[in-house]
């Protein structure tokens, strides 16, 4: 029963269209739409692109969430945790820094893809070489040092640049946020977006079948390997594109699959729409809240973070979480 | 025992990587069709990897295995997925599918990669653990199922596969007695009815019960492989397992006995 979730995101959208600072702090009565020329170009010049990339921000960091769990049989990993997302942050960094004139959003994102399958090809091969611990331990340990690696070159990066442009450009991006994506900045988001959760749509049953051992998925008349770097790079190329717009929003991606699997099991066929859907609501109320609570905008990435980490420590302690590390 | 075997493995020669020692060393065979076949030997003789090298998940580096005389490699996967199924040794389950959900899995050589199973796949997996007396576990998560009824509910996937072959990996290593017994009992059911059934073990009580083809193993080679009462003889077992053992008759069955003869 996804359709409750559907409704409950499409209600949170609507309303989070009218919740602002403008005319005061709080809400934005609709009546001014057709009232107030200014109200109406807020409404739909800045508020209406935001929000849809807020939703497939959720839904892409949620579902490549699911997605990477899924695929390295690991419940603990998220993009943050594996270097996908500190290795777009590197390579969007990277174009901001070299790419004269401004990045060309497009070009941004490919580079900052590029690197993200980077980080997440090494953390991979790092767990495979690690003599210490199970599989689950030994994939977060590398994740962990290989994200290390990527902000260490960020800091580099940050230090050559420019410190009048360039430099705060990177810093607040970092942070996370969408203040300023307007209508072509969400169009370019599209060309990774769209495939990649088509993707995950399409293979969500598919993706049980990877949870289990290799060569039983190979018993099954599948090949493992070609089916799961499929998946991977569609999850990867996607999140990369939404980190190269946003900056570093974590946590979205390892809360929300447990919740969605959680409430409607372990199934691919209803975990991956269900942890769509969570996600999307749920970069949807932290937008709101990073617009509304102060004057200032307080970057998107640290709500998810702060909303998150409480949510995954209440989630692990409430409830028994089966890891076999 | 039908004409041609179901399986002809030849000058078969394999070890892990491209430089690992040799674990298989020129083993030829044949298993035949429509009935079930024990491959027994100690831990670590090589009995999984024949089975992985019969499933075509390994790939020999000299010789050539053939399943009803089509070389193994040439098989196309969604086909190899409907010909033989896995009942692997103890998989581990990361998450909580239901008894159903994973039985369904079974059902991946007739779904596309992008396509969900249909409710004629929910029926034939239904209708697999009803067939195995588990249908009232059907809601069940898999990671909280006991040892036996998580090998019987993987022997279910296997059957909602649909193969005409099937190769089990030390099915009953880790079942008490009547989980043991229902496991067997569901072999010979599937033998009865045709299927080519190919087990390993380690244990010749199993493999006196199930086979009635058996294939004797030791140290990455063939030692022996015929019909069961001309293979499970006491000196052929003592070789395989290096100490010495009686095979008795009680009831029609052979049972082995540890042990040279009566105490004292």
């Amino acid at each position: 029963m996804l359709w409750p979730l559907g409704l409950a995101l499409l209600l949170v959208f609507v309303l989070s269209l009218f919740i602002g600072r403008y005319p005061g702090p709080g809400f934005t009565p609709p009546q001014l739409l057709w009232e107030d020329e200014l109200a109406r170009r807020l409404v739909f010049s800045l508020r209406l692109p935001r929000l849809l990339a807020a939703t497939l921000l959720g839904m892409t960091l949620a579902g490549a969430g699911t997605v990477l769990q899924t695929v390295f049989r690991n419940p603990l990993v998220e993009p943050g945790f594996l270097g996908v997302s500190q290795g777009a942050a590197f390579g969007a960094a990277l174009a901001i820094l070299t790419l004269e004139g401004g990045a060309p959003p497009l070009a941004t994102e490919a580079i900052a893809s590029v690197f993200a399958l980077l980080g997440l090809a090494l953390s991979y091969a790092l767990a495979r070489r690690l003599h210490f611990g199970g599989w689950v331990l030994r994939l977060v340990l590398a994740g962990i040092a290989v994200s290390a690696l990527f902000s260490s070159g960020v800091g580099v990066l940050k230090y050559l640049a420019d410190p009048l442009t360039q430099l705060p450009e990177i810093t607040f991006w970092l942070l996370g946020g969408l203040s300023s994506l307007t209508w072509s900045g969400l169009l370019y988001l599209l060309p990774f977006v769209i495939p990649g959760l088509t993707l995950m749509l399409l293979m969500r049953w598919r993706l049980n079948l990877l949870a289990l051992h290799d060569e039983t998925a190979f018993s099954l008349g599948s090949s493992p390997g070609r089916e799961r770097a499929l998946v991977l790079v569609g999850a990867v190329a996607a999140t990369a594109a939404v980190t190269a717009v946003s900056g570093i929003v974590g946590w979205v991606g390892l809360v929300v699959p447990h919740l969605a699997r959680r409430a409607y099991g372990a199934d691919g066929r209803v975990a991956v729409p269900a942890s769509l859907l969570i996600g999307g609501i749920f970069a949807l109320l932290c937008d709101d809240l990073a617009r509304t609570l102060l004057a200032g905008e307080i970057p998107l990435g640290i709500l998810t973070s702060f909303l998150g980490a409480l949510g995954f420590a209440l989630l692990m302690t409430r409830a028994r979480l089966r890891v076999t590390a | 025992m039908s004409a041609s075997p179901a399986f002809s493995l030849r000058g078969l020669r394999f070890g892990y990587g491209a430089e690992g020692p040799e674990v298989l060393r020129d083993l030829s065979l044949d298993i035949p069709a429509g009935t079930t076949t024990a491959v027994l030997g100690p831990n670590g003789c090589g009995k999984t990897t024949l089975l992985h090298l019969l499933l075509g998940w390994l790939a020999p580096r000299e010789g050539e295995v053939l399943i009803d005389g089509r070389p193994q490699a040439e098989i196309p996967r969604r086909e190899r997925g409907r010909l033989m199924a896995l009942v692997p040794q103890a998989e581990y389950v990361p998450f909580d599918f239901s008894v159903l959900e994973y039985v369904l899995m079974g059902r991946t050589p007739y779904v596309g990669v992008l396509e969900m199973p249909s409710e004629e796949d929910r029926a034939v997996a239904f209708e697999s653990l009803e067939s195995l007396g588990l249908a009232h576990l059907w809601r069940r998560p898999v990671p909280e199922l006991s040892g036996g009824e998580r090998q019987m509910v993987t022997l279910a996937r296997a059957l909602a596969q649909r193969t005409p072959i099937l190769l089990l990996d030390e099915p009953t290593a880790h079942l008490d007695l009547g989980n043991k017994g229902r496991l067997l009992d569901a072999l010979a059911g599937l033998a009865g009815r045709g299927t080519t059934v190919v087990l390993t073990t380690h244990d010749p009580e199993t493999a006196s019960l199930a086979a009635r083809h058996l294939v004797l193993m030791q140290d990455g080679r063939v030692l022996d492989s015929g019909p069961l009462e001309e293979v499970l003889v006491a000196d052929r077992l003592s070789l395989t397992y290096g100490v010495p053992v009686r095979v008795v008759e009680i009831e029609g069955r052979r049972v082995v006995l540890l042990g040279r003869g009566w105490p004292g």
